[in-house]
């Protein structure tokens, strides 16, 4: 045990030393360890620890069939619960060859559209509690609770929703769900000014994040980021306008893009995001086509041998599944590119001389979710 | 002096109060009185692994806001707080931590394990090479929530329990859990 960790642990000079931030650190959003190496008050160097969370969901896929391994999905990046489950049911269409109703991508990518909704509203409050204003974390559990009961009507669950399933989604919406959409909407563009006013222009969040965290584009592009977190550096990387899956070659958005890179940048890139987001829901939610909700596929999934690929957008950025199918019943080797983990290998260049107390805000605009790192 | 008997549904004992209303006593026993204080500021350490800690968010938040049942002072550091509320997987690896964690923490201590994969490692029970099934293995649970995740108001209702419990226990004499 000794010797593993002597190999380990950074080594320091006289005048530096070392601080470990984790397991157990509010600031992390989970259980991420990092290790740095402190000159003073700025950092020398980063290390981050991963395996806390890691739960061998990858490795478990392989013993359950097609069907079952999607719910395991939602416990990956559990914010963005629906565009996991989303990314796999699109996988395995794509090797069964089926065509899903129209009905069934409308209602997929309006919840999806929902989902980032409430990842990147719940992403704001616990930004603001990381910069130690407590306020914007009540501001934007109030929207975010409305979009939570609108998930609960309409499949049974909160958080984890499993709503899709391949061929389709489940079940039907409910009757009130377009109404209670519109209302939300209506409630967030009325409450969207309370937001900047909280944060947004306050002196001293915009003094912790202005010019820290900076992430030249060439970084970003050779760390392999993605989401927000490449688009404030300005690369253009969305994969609902490179690639449309779904329902989203028929919206039409604006792709946020910012080219400053910073911490600020980060944060306006995700609030614009949100109002994007509120576009998409408003062009379809007038429009859901009628029809079935669900293509008509076999009980028993075996899609024939080979690789299947599909890549979607989290609220996180990429999500990549790769799955290797045997012709069985039972996937033969399921991998998951996830967004959070090229992410969190900008941190160390974002924070390289830095003052420890940034690292809070840095870590707070990178947006990471841990288990979807150790998956 | 004159007094007059005055109701408190929540206080555990008698209270008497004179007709001025300056001077005040109380009857109880201090096993009571203590539970009663105790059970009322439970702080809980933040400690979030995974998806429970968003539903553990959304019961701090104003929509169904346990600072009502007296849980808001959530604490950093296990040296100031009474309770750990365990909200996501812990796999083999964090195990040690979660150990070094309610060991840290002062006496009397409580633990909430919330959600299933605390209670028998929920859906990574069978297939999963790295996922403690159950934290009952490591630390002493007090109260279970099932659940994947709980609804808020689940882990309000299994705190509530948690003061019930507090207040049927003697107030100083640590219990030592059974091996």
């Amino acid at each position: 045990m000794e010797q593993t960790i002597n190999n380990r642990i950074l080594q320091s000079s006289d005048d530096e030393f070392i601080i470990n931030v984790g397991p157990q650190h509010p600031s992390t959003h989970g259980v991420l360890h990092l290790q740095l190496r402190l000159d003073g008050e700025e950092i020398a160097d980063l290390k981050p620890f991963l395996g806390y969370i890691h739960r061998g969901i990858e490795k478990m896929c392989e013993s359950l069939t097609y069907k079952q391994f999607i719910y395991l999905t939602s416990r990956m990046d559990y914010l963005s619960a629906h565009i996991n489950n989303q990314a796999c049911c699109l996988a395995i269409e794509k090797s069964l060859q089926v065509e899903v109703p129209e009905r069934a991508k409308v209602i997929r990518t309006l919840m999806a559209e929902l989902t980032r909704l409430a990842s990147h509203q719940l992403w704001w409050g616990s930004t603001g509690l990381d910069m130690g204003a407590v306020s914007p974390f009540f501001y934007a559990f109030r929207e975010r609770e409305m979009i939570l009961e609108i998930f609960e009507e309409t499949c049974g669950s909160r958080l984890t929703m499993n709503y899709c399933v391949p061929g389709g989604v489940m079940n039907d919406i409910h009757p009130d769900f377009v109404s209670k959409v519109k209302k939300l909407i209506q409630q967030f563009k009325a409450n969207i000014h309370e937001y900047d006013e909280l944060l947004t222009g306050n002196p001293i969040f915009q003094s912790r994040t202005r010019g820290v965290g900076y992430l030249p584009k060439e970084d970003a592009i050779s760390l392999a980021c993605s989401g927000p977190v490449a688009r404030a550096s300005g690369i253009s990387c969305d994969v609902r306008k490179k690639e449309p899956y779904d329902a989203y070659d028929r919206v039409e958005f604006e792709e946020i893009i910012a080219s400053e890179g910073d911490c600020f940048a980060r944060y306006r890139v995700r609030m614009k995001e949100m109002l994007e987001s509120m576009k998409i829901i408003e062009q379809l939610i007038d429009n859901i086509p009628a029809g079935d909700y669900r293509a008509k596929i076999k009980g028993i999934i075996k899609p024939p041998a080979g690789e299947y690929f599909q890549r979607v957008e989290t609220a996180r950025g990429e999500l990549g599944v790769f799955i290797v199918s045997d012709g069985s019943n039972k996937p033969y080797r399921v991998k998951f590119r996830t967004p959070n983990f090229s992410n969190l290998a900008a941190l160390k260049p974002m924070s390289l001389g830095a003052k420890i107390g940034d690292l809070v805000a840095i870590m707070a605009s990178l947006d990471l979710i841990i288990p979807d790192i150790d998956r | 002096m004159d007094v007059i008997k005055k109701d408190f549904d929540d206080f555990p004992g008698e209270v008497y109060q004179d007709r001025s209303g300056h001077s005040s006593i109380i009857i109880t026993q201090i096993d009571r009185f203590a539970n009663w204080a105790r059970s009322n500021s439970l702080w809980p350490l933040i400690f979030g692994t995974s998806c429970c800690a968003i539903e553990m968010m959304s019961a701090a938040s104003a929509k169904y806001d346990w600072s009502r049942f007296g849980f808001e002072v959530a604490r950093a550091s296990p040296r100031q707080a009474d309770l750990i509320i365990v909200a996501g997987t812990i796999t083999l690896k964090m195990a040690p931590v979660l150990k070094r964690l309610y060991d840290q923490m002062p006496e009397p201590k409580y633990v909430i394990a919330m959600g299933a994969c605390n209670i028998t490692g929920g859906p990574f029970m069978t297939h999963s090479y790295s996922v403690v099934n159950g934290i009952d293995k490591i630390v002493p649970v007090d109260v279970f929530i099932p659940g994947c995740p709980p609804r808020p108001e689940a882990l309000l209702h299994g705190m509530i329990k948690l003061q019930e419990k507090i207040m049927r226990s003697k107030a100083f004499v640590i219990e030592k859990p059974k091996k």
